[in-house]
């Protein structure tokens, strides 16, 4: 028997507080409005190299590729 | 023609903004073309079939920025450059310019701030699924803005919230409305007791935007994406989201927005619903209401009669009606059609999809870039002929444009395309406000009307439908006056837009 | 059972965290420094022949070889340079560090520093001061007059007063200096006051003429960088106790020698990752430009691996003003950092960032996949030898070294 919890982990009591990954103006618009905001100034992993992302993803799984 | 190009190293700006202000370089008296964008593979590509790629930016990396401009003379070429660094850098100033470091990462942001509790993720859809899974596996819920996700990571990321008892709302959520806070794409709107779960952005923002044009509020609006009742998915999220306004004190009413379910999922959701206490509109887009109000459920005939039920369901009244019929009759009567055909633009799909739906038994044939069943499939979407509806917004026409919410100049091309073209009787647009959105949209389509009036003056039938609050960043009022002033005829819900375009069309 | 990286970096930061460098004492190069030799130079960097030499680099060289007693004059110099007689080796595989050309022989007195945790010492020259000095590659008479001075008065006076005085406590001196505006690579002015303040009263208290101990004095109190040649050592010390942690991705050394970056990581032993060294970005002094600098050069690269320097920018806003920033741009660039870094230092805090420990343990995978460089700030050398600095300001090393090493690591552990 599963036991009773608060649906979505109680979301709609809480606070809205954002972490925006992504579009700036979005992170702008929240921080008008006065809701706490972060903006996380997000790049491509390993500015988009190929092959640096496959090493990073190697080394990340744990496992030999080859 | 001169040719000028510079590479910046190691500088990234997200594609909205280098969309945005390689349309403000293109304005530049002089310029034939003008390229701001990240050294990817594809923007190589597009330099090269432009003649554009000089040996300079041959060896750009994806985290690099190119601009290339061909310009008449290297005056004009030197300023365009010019005025693009000084584009970037408000750009730039004004993400940092807080003072506040943007961390690199969700785990530097949570340092920041640790009791964020929501996750808004746009980035490239390659890259989007690895985002969301960070911010679930911190215990945090996850609205999805990007789409390009595929359906397989969609279903392991709902798997993975539902059982760490969180929210996933996406891939292509762009709207959602949390304890009374707009995200993404979203309006302003009255707290109150109805809840909504959508499997479509504008779909919601129209109910929600209705629901308090008509007096009532909303408790929560909580957006799924628009594959959720997919065979595939099963409707996880909605599930989810419908469970959680059940149990909500403050939500005494739920409204369901989504196009038909599959079968399956849609037998599972019903199931569910059933023991829902809580009274429960659902409008699935030109699903048969009647299966859906047997098994007891309201069924909503259209986006406007979803946001009447529940409000009438919320107060026990029936709300006063935003437009009347006369009134609406009233309006079409005091105009002709001088040409057979309507040509409308939509920025919203949902709306453009009700807008089909609607006329097509009265106009008979409609073609469209994204038809709905019994419409044509417009053989060249660039090319409108008889009665045409477009959704502005679908992939075909936003590859390397900003979304027509955000960015205007493809509607005004085709506003002045449209008029110019003699068929053209009517021409109608949905004008979205909210966080967003344009903060003069309305102005930026009165400025293509004028121009296109010069360009052809004659008499052509203009309504727009806007949606969005008096309390909406754009003021309401405002926008509405400038339609209004121009010419057009403003409608509150685009159901009312569609009542005039039958009106018209009937007498005309 | 595939590498625990996690593990390991946690590993290698228990040893940079508990490390304790001490000053223990000054002797000659010779007698101290592992596998000095009569004809061996050291350097700064990573390997490195002449031919590749840059200008400071060559000018040092001359220098040391004339301060050696190895050539008579500069003909004589540069013919044996060449010679093949000569050997060049880089400091850090001597257990030690030199700043800008670093260039150090075997009749040089050295700092000894000893980490009292784990035992493991490291040496540095002592700072001949600004201006015209070996380490920009100056190699003029008086040059190497300086040089013999501190080789005859001022290390023996200080020697001396260091036995009287007894050890040093690095550590903390290095944390207090970073409270009062310091961050003990471009600006060790507060740890040179401090440092003058612990060894004053012992000079005094030694056997030698007083004049003697007066120019000791007036010596370190004129070169506000004095305390630098500590600073990197001590740095190295704390670094130096993870090496070489078995599978750990945590980068333990940076350094440049003018014409190369390099770098290298806990886990993959004695090997370094190479790259072009960069040109530093920064305000000039007056009559210079860009087109007299010198690229990257100097261990001192070490502080900032050490989570102190560039790192530890938000302890030293007056730094900014070298580069035309304002003090929020120190905050951001400290805070940049905490983005590559594993841990916080449980040793050095930085008031401006509410006492937040400075950011420790560059992790090489981090870097790449973030693609955030260390941010190093520091001195620029004209290029030709020996005119000495001309400007500071804020270089990175380039991408290179982090992916080579990336490479590396993935190759051997997975």
């Amino acid at each position: 028997m599963a036991e009773r919890r608060p649906p979505i982990s109680g979301l709609f009591d809480q606070p809205i507080q954002v972490i925006n990954v992504g579009v700036p103006s979005f992170s702008d618009d929240l921080k008008r409005q006065g809701v706490p905001v972060r903006h996380v100034d997000w790049r491509p992993p390993a500015g988009g190299n190929k092959r640096i992302q496959a090493l990073l993803r190697r080394i990340k799984n744990g496992e030999k590729t080859s | 023609m001169p040719l000028l190009s510079q590479l910046k190293k190691d500088t990234y700006f997200d594609s909205v903004t280098l969309m945005l202000a390689t349309n403000e370089l293109k304005k530049i008296r002089g310029v034939h073309q003008a390229v701001i964008g990240m050294g990817t593979d594809y923007n190589l590509e597009s330099l090269k079939r432009l003649g554009l790629l000089s040996p300079e930016l041959a060896d750009a990396t994806p985290s690099d920025l190119i601009l290339a401009v061909d310009a008449a003379t290297e005056e004009a070429a030197v300023m365009t450059l010019r005025e693009a660094e000084r584009l970037l850098s408000v750009k730039k100033g004004a993400a940092s310019g807080t003072a506040d470091y943007a961390p690199a990462t969700q785990a530097g942001a949570a340092k920041a701030l640790p009791g964020a509790n929501i996750v808004l993720i746009s980035v490239p859809g390659d890259y989007a699924a690895s985002e969301a899974r960070r911010a679930l596996d911190s215990g945090r819920h996850v609205m999805l803005f990007s789409d390009n996700v595929s359906i397989d990571d969609e279903l392991e990321l709902k798997t993975r919230a539902v059982e760490k008892n969180l929210l996933m709302m996406g891939p292509d959520c762009g709207t959602a409305i949390l304890n009374g806070v707009p995200l993404a794409f979203a309006n302003a709107v009255r707290k109150g007791d109805i809840g909504v779960v959508a499997a479509s952005g504008t779909g919601l923002q129209e109910v929600t935007s209705l629901i308090h044009r008509m007096g009532c509020g909303v408790s929560q609006a909580i957006g799924v994406g628009g594959r959720d009742l997919s065979e595939k998915i099963g409707g996880i999220m909605t599930l989810q989201a419908v469970r959680a306004l059940e149990d909500d004190r403050q939500t005494k009413v739920i409204v369901l927005l989504s196009k038909p379910p599959a079968e399956k999922t849609f037998h599972a959701l019903l199931g569910v619903l059933k023991d829902v206490k809580k009274p429960v509109v659902i409008y699935f887009i030109g699903a048969d209401p009647v299966p859906i109000e047997r098994l007891g459920f309201a069924a909503a005939q259209n986006l406007e009669d979803a946001a009447r039920t529940a409000c009438r369901l919320s107060t026990g009244r029936q709300p006063s009606p935003l437009l009347s019929d006369e009134e609406i009759a009233e309006k079409a009567s005091k105009v002709r059609l001088t040409a057979p055909s309507l040509r409308a633009l939509y920025s919203g799909g949902t709306l453009c999809d009700e807008a089909q739906r609607i006329l097509l038994p009265r106009l008979k044939t409609i073609h469209s870039n994204t038809p709905v069943a019994g419409c044509e499939k417009l053989p060249n979407v660039y090319q409108s002929r008889g009665h045409t509806i477009l959704d502005l917004g679908d992939d075909e026409f936003t590859r390397g444009r900003a979304h027509p919410m955000i960015d205007p100049s493809f509607r005004q091309e085709k506003i002045l395309s449209e008029y110019a073209d003699p068929e053209t009787g009517m021409l109608v647009v949905d004008v979205v406000l909210g966080y967003g959105s344009h903060p003069d949209m309305a102005g930026a389509v009165v400025r293509s009307i004028e121009e296109a009036r010069e360009r052809s003056p004659r008499p052509v039938v203009l309504a727009a439908t806007l949606c969005g609050t008096e309390d909406d960043p754009q003021d309401y009022e405002k926008q509405r006056r400038t339609l209004e002033d121009a010419g057009v005829f403003v409608f509150p819900s685009n159901v009312s837009m569609v009542k005039f375009i039958v009106s018209v069309m009937s007498h005309g | 059972m595939p590498m625990d990286v996690e593990q390991a970096n946690k590993k290698a930061l228990q040893s940079i965290q508990s490390a304790q460098p001490v000053l223990v004492g000054i002797d000659t190069a010779k007698n101290v420094v592992p596998g000095m030799t009569d004809n061996l130079l050291l350097h700064a960097g990573p390997p490195i022949g002449w031919d590749t030499m840059s200008g400071p680099l060559r000018g040092a060289v001359l220098g040391a070889l004339l301060y050696q007693g190895l050539a008579r004059d500069e003909k004589q110099a540069r013919e044996l340079a060449v010679s093949g007689e000569i050997q060049y080796s880089p400091w850090h595989e001597h257990s030690g560090v030199g700043p800008m050309a670093g260039v150090s022989s075997a009749r040089m007195p050295v700092w000894i520093i000893e980490n009292k945790t784990k035992g493991n010492r490291t040496y540095c020259t002592l700072n001949e001061g600004l201006g015209k000095v070996l380490r920009y590659g100056a190699y003029s008479t008086e040059v190497i007059d300086r040089l013999k001075w501190m080789e005859e008065t001022l290390a023996p006076v200080l020697s001396e007063a260091l036995k009287l005085r007894g050890e040093i406590n690095l550590k903390a001196m290095i944390a207090q200096a970073l409270q009062m505006g310091d961050e003990v690579h471009n600006r060790n002015r507060a740890g040179t006051s401090l440092l003058f303040r612990e060894l004053a009263p012992c000079v005094i208290e030694t056997h030698f003429p007083d004049k003697d101990k007066r120019k000791v004095l007036e010596f370190i109190h004129s070169n506000d960088h004095f305390f630098l040649n500590l600073s990197m050592p001590a740095a190295k010390a704390i670094l130096q106790s993870a090496e070489w942690t078995e599978g750990s991705s945590l980068v333990t050394t940076m350094a440049r020698n003018g014409t190369e970056f390099g770098i290298r990581v806990a886990g993959l032993k004695d090997r370094w990752f190479t790259g072009p060294a960069q040109y530093i970005k920064g305000l000039f002094f007056p009559g210079y430009s860009e087109k007299d600098a010198n690229p990257d050069i100097g261990d001192s690269a070490i502080t900032e691996t050490c989570g102190l320097g560039g790192f530890s920018m938000a302890s030293a806003p007056a730094i900014v003003k070298f580069v035309g920033g304002t003090v929020q741009d120190a905050l951001n660039f400290t805070q940049k950092m905490y983005e590559i870094t594993e841990t916080e230092s449980d040793s050095f805090q930085i008031p401006s960032l509410d006492f937040r420990g400075s950011p420790t343990g560059i992790n090489i995978i981090k870097v790449c996949e973030l693609g955030i460089l260390p941010q190093i700030n520091t001195g620029i050398a004209h290029r030709e030898a020996g005119i000495g600095q001309i400007g500071a300001g804020l270089v990175n090393p380039p991408m290179k070294c982090f992916e080579d090493a990336l490479e590396a690591f993935a190759e051997k552990y997975f």
